[in-house]
């Protein structure tokens, strides 16, 4: 049996990146417990254009957690309080019946709002750009173990290679400091024998572009991996440190 | 030495200098702990010790230069860091929860920075910076700690020096680059034991002038 609950919603409503913001209250009546966060945005959104208002502009595309398009500040977690997951895989049976939720965009100044809970990320691509990248022609798919990679170091790198990009990170972070993102790009890569060559450049192009785009400083909150969605430990900082260290002060990049 | 300043000017060697300087100070507070502990001696073991400490002379004053230079750089660099982070994020959250990271030694880093320094010169004032050409390091200490508000001062400045190291020791591990799954949580533990023996430590000291001494 569908079970089916009426929330308040507080939303973050904002035109344009300039113009001047504030909550709006909304009312979210029989919303399916089964439903998605989103597919709840969806059926206000509906009532919002029968009703002739403008909907509220939110970000998603896969809808099954792979993407990093989706994510909103859900009653004041990233991606709402449920761990390990986006908000697109956030069900509405971890809510309550009567609740009030606010919603409202990740916020910090590398972000720049578009609209309503819309942000652009690009800051993050940005990091990407700067070295988040291996240089060589790869060519074709190698033979199998023709470079040895031991099951400890691919486990290892496939876990920071789970970062979607999302900026949930970001957006948790009391600093709005981007170090668990950039820390799993520089760790997926660092880890693999193709990453090595090109490690100590990345690692001290990527930390200058992240702080050039205006992120905050990592204080070691540990409130990222608290929320990521992909559960990125900051033992991935750790490593960043570690291949700053290395590329700063024992390799010939300058 | 471009790429050194290119190295340490970003976010990273920032945090380095605060993790390198920070794990002096923890140096330095063991040594003065370990020191002080000679008032249990009772006055004559504790003027030997600080006489002693005098007579070191040079090395004395050049140890003082070197933490009064640490000293800048942790106070400057933490300062740094506290305003960047507050501008990272011009527009705050209505509703800002904790996905259950941060700590309270964490959260109030800038603060009970700021709060010891304070408390570093209203210390260095009481006991430092005095002529003690007719009295002893005993005396003007017991004297000081007479009054219940410099005792009330300095247990509450102890409990702030705890606060930050709690957070602190673990931390500069972290920033080191030295985070391992065998020996962080040993790390952990030994930041906690570390700030309650700060704490413990340092905060008796008056409490046993005013009642025992
Ligand atoms: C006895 C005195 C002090 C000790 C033992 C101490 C120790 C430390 C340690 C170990 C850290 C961690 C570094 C890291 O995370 O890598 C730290 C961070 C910090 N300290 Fe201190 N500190 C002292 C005094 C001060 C003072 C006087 C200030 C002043 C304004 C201050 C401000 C800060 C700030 C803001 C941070 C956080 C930096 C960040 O993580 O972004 N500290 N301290
Ligand atoms: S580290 Fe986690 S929170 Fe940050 S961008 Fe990657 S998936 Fe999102
Ligand atoms: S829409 Fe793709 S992760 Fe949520």
């Amino acid at each position: 049996m569908t079970r089916t609950i009426d929330l308040t919603l507080k939303v973050w409503r904002q035109k344009t990146a300039d113009a001047r913001g504030g909550f709006e209250t909304l009312h979210a009546t029989n919303i399916s417990t089964d439903m998605s966060f989103l597919e709840m945005l969806d059926v206000v959104n509906d009532q919002l254009t029968l009703d002739g208002k403008e909907p509220i502009a939110f970000d998603s595309d896969c809808r099954e957690g792979i993407c990093g398009q989706c994510g909103a500040v859900v009653n004041g977690h990233p991606h709402g309080h449920q761990k390990g997951t986006t908000l697109c895989q956030l069900h509405m049976r971890h809510f309550n019946n009567g609740d009030t939720i606010v919603i409202e965009p990740f916020r910090a100044r590398a972000f720049k709002l578009v609209r309503d809970l819309v942000i652009d990320r690009g800051a993050l691509d940005g990091i990407i750009q700067a070295g988040g990248y291996i240089s060589v022609n790869a060519g074709g798919a190698p033979d199998a173990n023709t470079i040895p990679v031991s099951q400890e170091k691919a486990d290892l790198a496939m876990d920071a290679a789970a970062c979607i990009g999302c900026g949930a990170c970001v957006a948790a972070c009391p600093n709005a400091s981007a170090m668990l993102f950039v820390s799993a790009k520089v760790s997926h890569l660092a880890l693999l024998p193709q990453g090595k060559p090109e490690a100590a450049r990345r690692a001290l192009a990527m930390v200058r572009r992240m702080d050039e785009l205006c992120f905050g400083n990592c204080s070691n909150e540990r409130e990222c991996e608290a929320e990521c969605p992909k559960e990125i430990s900051i033992v991935n900082i750790a490593r960043l440190n570690r291949e700053f260290i290395k590329a700063g002060f024992f390799s010939a990049v300058r | 030495m471009n790429w050194l300043t290119n190295t340490l000017g970003t976010s990273i060697g920032k945090k380095l200098m605060m993790a390198v300087t920070g794990l002096s100070f923890i140096g330095f507070l063991t040594l003065h702990l370990a020191g002080n502990l000679s008032i249990y001696g009772g006055p004559e073991a504790f003027n030997a010790y600080a006489e002693k400490l005098h007579s070191l002379g040079p090395v004395l004053v050049a140890a003082e230069w070197i933490l009064l230079a640490l000293a800048l750089v942790h106070i400057a660099t933490g300062l740094l860091l506290f305003v960047q982070n507050l501008s990272a994020r011009p527009q705050r959250y209505r509703v800002n929860k904790s996905g259950g990271g941060r700590t309270i030694g964490s959260a109030t880093m800038p603060y009970t920075g700021l709060l010891i320094l304070l408390f570093v010169i209203f210390h260095l004032a009481n006991f430092s910076f005095v002529d003690k050409s007719h009295t002893t390091i005993f005396d003007v200490v017991s004297r000081a700690f007479a009054d219940p508000v410099y005792v009330a001062i300095y247990i509450a400045a102890m409990v702030v020096v705890a606060l930050h190291v709690s957070h602190g020791f673990w931390s500069l591990f972290q920033t080191l680059g030295l985070n391992h799954p065998k020996y962080m949580p040993a790390i952990t533990v030994v930041g906690t034991i570390l700030s309650l023996v700060f704490g413990i430590g340092f905060g008796f000291l008056p409490i046993y002038f005013s009642f025992f001494a």
